[in-house]
């Protein structure tokens, strides 16, 4: 679905990402784990598209297309979703007009028959019920005075609307407490099917213990230093970062897997 | 109707004459002098027609036609300390109607900070340069007809110099005493201050007089910060009932300057202060913060102007006014964020708080934006609020108490930013007795 | 692409130009101009000397030139042609008999005038140029005694009420345009509402400017006796010619003891070119008594067009416990220049004032809310609050608020906000990434931005607000 190759990416000039490969298939669950200023949220902005980002070298195939070549909505239409680690408020547009422009659009996009107001309310009620979001978050603006919580689970309603092919999700359990983690991770699980990936981009092994990877891989420097199975995660709740890291400088990229 | 020769321009000239031949300066000088007199021939006093001074009518303060004054006054240093603070006693300098007068000055705590007559200083081998670059620079009297006087009488004055590295420990207070003898005098202060590169320090200016007697202060304070400099200022002014006080403070700021000013506005009859901040260095960032606390038969005007030039600038500002008897206000804020002036974060208070009937209220909180991002201005008239009343009644405090200990805490919120204990405290006198002797009005 | 290409491709669909035999006084303004367009206007000789006084007194007048945020180059006013009418049959026995060439030109503007294709709900009359073309529901409205006719029928028929109210609530010599309008306006629409009526439909002129060199010079006076309500609707536009044309309009409103009066604005007169050329200068005195006791005005303006827009609809709250209401949206673009905003002078006790003005900026246009909330000393318990918000599209527009509080009484209590924002990257992505079009997601942000005021018009007019903005700005970001 997803290939990931030699991938540079800097931001005001300054490389962040130096070479990174990463391939990801259908029904698969990747985190992508590391310490602080490693690269990871520029790895989901990238995907997603983020102007201030450039690309500097490397390439991304979604699935067979260049993503790169494609405009952030047109990733999003074609199954691209990142949940923001700090979603956007957006005054006066409620969050149902949102999302039912977000949907439509989508449907325009491939042929399909838009929803009124009326039966996008109805999906709508069901697919908040994934986030067990109230009705009254539907006709407040988009975030605005939301808590963290409140964001995060939008975030979350928002990719069972929109039933994305692949979802990144930047940093999604950062500032949550457990019930809200529970509900998050629990949404995201919902969504979770053979025709569908998802990337966790995370600094903790906490969520990792709601939302199960199959692979996990550390990002250090703008590289994956090391990859393993979940067990990985547990060995770096444990242990931290440092000795990958340090591993990582010593081998000078001998730690990267064969693939 | 008024005749060529009742103008008082022409007095003006006379006296300005009169004052080149006392006070011959080098040729730089007396350009800059001659071309100041020029700009006010030609501009006079502002009048309400022009949009700055809508709200404030000088028209019987030029027909008094107050003259710069000749004499000098006779103070001794005990009539001069008797205006420091416990923080100041060894750190503070006098202008007398606008002379600096080094014998009754304490410059012990200053160190390598320099304070020199002006007027001396344009002519010092050490200092000419500077002054030469920045004097008369941020303060413009092209268009100021005040300022334009009080730049064509530069005959003293002062200049401070904060040299480069230098964190100055001791508050620096300057003060200037106003002690005209007779009525109808005009003193003209002028002041340069520079804070060279990575310096620091508090400067404390205190307007004051002795007797009752009617003046005309028409002060000029222009404050240059160069990259990295740190200024706390405080501007008390507490000018005799009598009096008209015209200030005008111009700030510039370096890349990376910090500057953070505080206005008091409590005397005088007719108070009017200019406050200016301009920035056209990344980096830097101002509070202009201000309290006018006007009684009967007062008026108190501030007009700023915050100009973000270049990108990266922050500037924050919170103006309050208490209003009392048929006292009345005016403020002007603008906040100019120039085209390219991008990542500008500006935010603009004013708050209003009239007690009485009588009391009149002009404010205009108003924002220029050629760039874009996020900016505010919030300006507001009200009275205290009646559920915060009630509360302390409820606590068994009497209403009128209540009200006097809700103004105050008003105020505080400006008070409290000065960072000089024995200021904080006189001023919280200040503003108590005034409101007090309002209650016993009141009855 | 750039902001300036994609807005270039805009078209102004209200361009056209209709072909029509006009009745044209010379250019010029003089004593004989009035006398001869009071004439043409059968008029009256109290209703000439009006005008004369209101030359006279215009003639000791400047133009306003030093305090708005506006350059624009002089006005010769000598070189306008202050009366252009449609030739037709002095008097219509119905509206069939209105030129087809009229009826044709409002029908494309969505304005269809015969009995047929009426817009339902909506009574409208249409002035082109000049003049009151037709008026629709005129006898509808009659049954519930409410008067809704051009201003010239208005002089001819109800010259008591029209000598009554006519100048009460802006003097002749307010200001120099209203001085202007004073003395040669040509036509506009009077509206009365009886004692305890509520207008059944909707009431609402539409404004057409057709001759190149013409100004349009218009009236409105609305009437609204005790306890009476009527929502009152203006669209205007005009065809796009390479030269300025003036509109000096004067809008007067007079609500009595518990009556209220909505009057709504979508104002679309020809901005000029990308370059600034061309476009309508438009310089308008609005301004509504709230002469009774708990009356209300209401205004709500959502300004997209003209080259240049001076205007500050506002209330006189009189009456106690009356209620004035300003919501305004501004939008500029291209060298547009707006200087807009409100007056509310409280004079009675209790009364109260509420200002929501959006202010959007984008291309190299100047966008100003100007506004003065003034209490008198004897207006107890007044209540002001305003809230000034721009947004700015773009890095060359800019954004101003010059807004006058002037207080004199220690009872009351006046607010003032105002923030300046722009759209910003980060929320054009996240919409962006959801997988909304550029164009759709500022078009999207810009309604929520403006939706206060939008929520304040009637349905119709929300519709054509929202559509209107969005074309107007699409594609202004990226």
């Amino acid at each position: 679905m997803l290939e990931i190759r030699n991938l540079h990416a800097a931001i005001d000039g300054n490389e962040i990402l130096k070479g990174l490969d990463l391939t990801i298939k259908k029904g698969e669950v990747h985190a992508i784990m590391g310490p602080n200023g490693s690269g990871k949220s520029t790895l989901a902005k990238v995907l997603a598209g983020h102007p201030d980002y450039e690309v500097t070298a490397g390439e991304v195939l979604y699935e067979g297309r260049n993503l790169l070549d494609m405009a952030p909505d047109e990733r999003a239409r074609e199954g691209v979703f990142m949940a923001f680690q700090y979603p956007i408020e957006i005054p006066g547009v409620s969050n149902a007009q949102f999302l039912r422009l977000a949907y439509n659009e989508k449907q325009k996009h491939f042929g399909r028959d838009e929803l009124d107001p009326l039966e996008f309310k109805d999906l709508l009620k069901e697919r908040a019920k994934v986030v067990e979001m109230d009705a009254s978050f539907m006709t407040r603006s988009v975030n605005e005075g939301f808590s963290g919580g409140e964001k995060k689970r939008n975030e979350i309603l928002q990719m069972a609307v929109l039933e994305p092919k692949l979802a990144v999700l930047d940093e999604t359990d950062s500032g949550l407490d457990i019930d809200a983690l529970r509900v998050v991770a629990g949404g995201v699980n919902q969504l979770q099917g053979p025709e569908n990936a998802i990337i966790v981009v995370t600094h903790y092994q906490r969520l990792l213990n709601y939302i199960v990877p199959d692979f996990v891989h550390v990002l250090a420097n703008g590289r994956i230093v090391r990859e393993g199975g979940k067990e990985l995660a547990l060995e770096l709740e444990e242990k931290g970062y440092d000795w990958i890291v340090k591993a990582d400088l010593q081998g000078s990229g001998a730690a990267a897997p064969a693939n | 109707m008024v005749t060529e020769l009742a103008k008082p321009q022409n007095n003006y000239q006379s006296a300005f004459q009169s004052m080149r031949k006392a006070k011959p300066s080098v040729a730089w000088v007396e350009l800059v002098r001659e071309s100041a007199m020029d700009r006010f021939e030609v501009l006079g006093y502002p009048t309400v027609k022009d949009e700055e001074w809508k709200y404030t009518n000088l028209a019987s303060a030029a027909k008094e036609n107050f003259l710069p004054l000749a004499v000098r006054a006779d103070l001794t240093v005990e009539d001069a300390n008797r205006f420091s603070y416990p923080e100041t006693a060894a750190s503070h300098v006098v202008l007398v109607n606008g002379e600096f007068r080094p014998e009754l000055s304490q410059t012990n705590d200053l160190g390598d900070v320099v304070v020199l007559d002006l007027f001396n200083a344009t002519t010092d081998a050490r200092y000419s340069k500077i002054v030469r670059d920045d004097l008369a620079r941020s303060a413009t009297y092209h268009d100021q007809g005040l300022t334009a006087l009080n730049t064509a009488f530069l005959q003293s004055g002062l200049f401070v110099l904060i040299p480069k590295n230098v964190a100055l420990k001791t508050p620096l207070q300057i003060t200037y005493i106003t002690d005209t003898g007779a009525s109808s005098q005009m003193t003209l202060p002028r002041v340069l201050v520079v804070a060279e590169e990575n310096s620091s320090a508090k400067l404390i200016e205190s307007f004051v007089a002795r007797g009752e007697q009617s003046y005309f202060t028409n002060s000029v304070v222009e404050v240059v910060l160069k990259d990295g400099a740190r200024l706390q200022h405080v501007r008390l002014q507490r000018e005799g009932r009598n009096a008209i006080h015209v200030g005008t403070t111009s700030a510039e700021l370096g890349k990376g300057s910090s500057y953070n000013s505080t206005a008091i506005n409590l005397g005088a009859k007719l108070a009017r202060h200019d406050v200016s901040v301009v920035m056209d260095h990344e980096g830097s960032e101002c509070w202009v913060d201000g309290l006018y606390v006007v009684g009967p038969d007062q008026h108190s005007d501030t007009h700023s102007l915050i100009d973000h030039k270049v990108p990266y600038c922050n500037s924050h500002q919170l103006y309050k006014g208490i209003l009392d008897g048929n006292g009345r206000a005016v403020f002007n804020g603008k906040v100019f964020v120039r085209e390219g002036a991008q990542k500008t974060d500006a935010l603009q208070t004013n708050k209003n708080l009239l007690l009485s009937p009588q009391a009149r209220v002009d404010t205009k909180p108003q924002l220029e934006i050629y760039a874009d991002d996020v900016k505010c201005a919030h300006g507001a008239v009200g009275q205290l609020d009646q559920d915060e009343l009630f509360y302390l009644q409820a606590r068994g405090i009497n209403p009128d108490l209540g009200k006097s200990l809700l103004t105050y805490g008003f105020a505080e919120e400006v008070i409290g930013k000065i960072e000089i204990e024995s200021i904080r405290k006189e001023l919280d006198e200040a503003v108590m007795n005034q409101l007090h002797a309002r209650l016993e009005v009141q009855g | 692409m750039s902001t300036a290409e994609f807005l270039g491709n805009k078209e102004y669909k209200y361009g056209f130009v209709t072909d029509i035999e006009s009745d044209v006084i010379p250019r010029g303004l003089t004593e004989d101009t009035i006398h001869v367009i009071s004439q043409k206007k059968n008029e009256p000789a109290w209703m000439l000397e009006f005008r004369l006084k209101a030359y006279r007194h215009w003639l000791t007048m400047t133009e306003p030139k030093h305090w708005p945020n506006l350059k624009y180059p002089t006005i010769d006013y000598q070189d306008i042609i202050y009366y252009s009418a449609p030739k037709q049959k002095p008097t219509l026995a119905s509206l069939d008999e209105v030129d087809p060439e009229l009826l044709k030109t409002f029908e494309k503007l969505g304005i269809p005038l015969t009995e047929q294709k009426q817009l339902a709900g909506v009574a409208v009359d249409a002035v082109f140029d000049s003049v009151s073309v037709a008026t629709t529901y005129k006898e509808k409205l009659k049954k519930h005694g409410v008067i809704f006719c051009s201003f010239t029928e208005a002089i001819k028929d109800y010259p008591e009420l029209i000598q009554k109210y006519l100048g009460s609530v802006v003097p002749t010599n307010d200001n120099f345009f209203a001085a202007l309008n004073s003395a040669v306006f040509s036509d506009g629409s009077f509206c009365f509402i009886p004692k305890g009526v509520r207008c059944p439909m909707e009431l609402s002129t539409y404004f057409r400017i057709n001759n190149s060199e013409s100004g349009q010079f218009e009236r409105t006076l609305i009437v609204a006796e005790e306890g009476s309500h009527v929502s009152y609707l203006e669209g205007c536009t005009a065809p796009k010619f390479d030269k300025n044309q003036l509109h000096a309009a004067v809008v007067e409103l007079i609500a009595l003891d518990d009556a209220q009066i909505k009057y709504s604005t979508v104002q679309n007169w020809y901005a000029g070119d990308e370059e600034g050329r061309g476009g309508i200068y438009n310089f308008v005195t609005k301004r509504g008594k709230c002469a009774g006791r708990n009356s209300k005005i209401s205004w709500t303006q959502v300004e997209t067009g003209s080259a240049i827009t001076w205007k500050y609809p506002s209330c006189i709250l009189q009456g106690d416990n009356s209620i004035g209401e300003f919501y305004s949206v501004a939008l500029t673009n291209h060298a547009q220049q707006a200087d807009t905003g409100t007056k509310m002078i409280h004079l009675g006790k209790n009364t109260r004032s509420t200002i929501i003005s959006k202010g959007i900026a984008a291309g190299r246009s100047n966008n100003s809310y100007r506004g003065l909330v003034k209490v008198m000393p004897k207006a107890e318990n007044a209540r002001n609050y305003t809230q000034c918000d721009s947004m700015l599209i773009g890095s060359s527009s800019g954004a101003n608020t010059f807004p006058y509080i002037e207080v004199m009484n220690d009872s009351s209590s006046v607010e003032h906000e105002a923030s300046t924002s722009k759209i910003s990257e980060e929320q054009l992505f996240y919409l962006q990434q959801r997988g909304i079009s550029s164009e759709d997601a500022v078009s999207l942000i810009i309604n929520g931005f403006c939706k206060d005021v939008f929520l304040q018009l009637p349905m119709e007019f929300a519709v054509e607000a929202t559509r209107l903005l969005g074309l107007k700005l699409e594609g202004s970001v990226g």
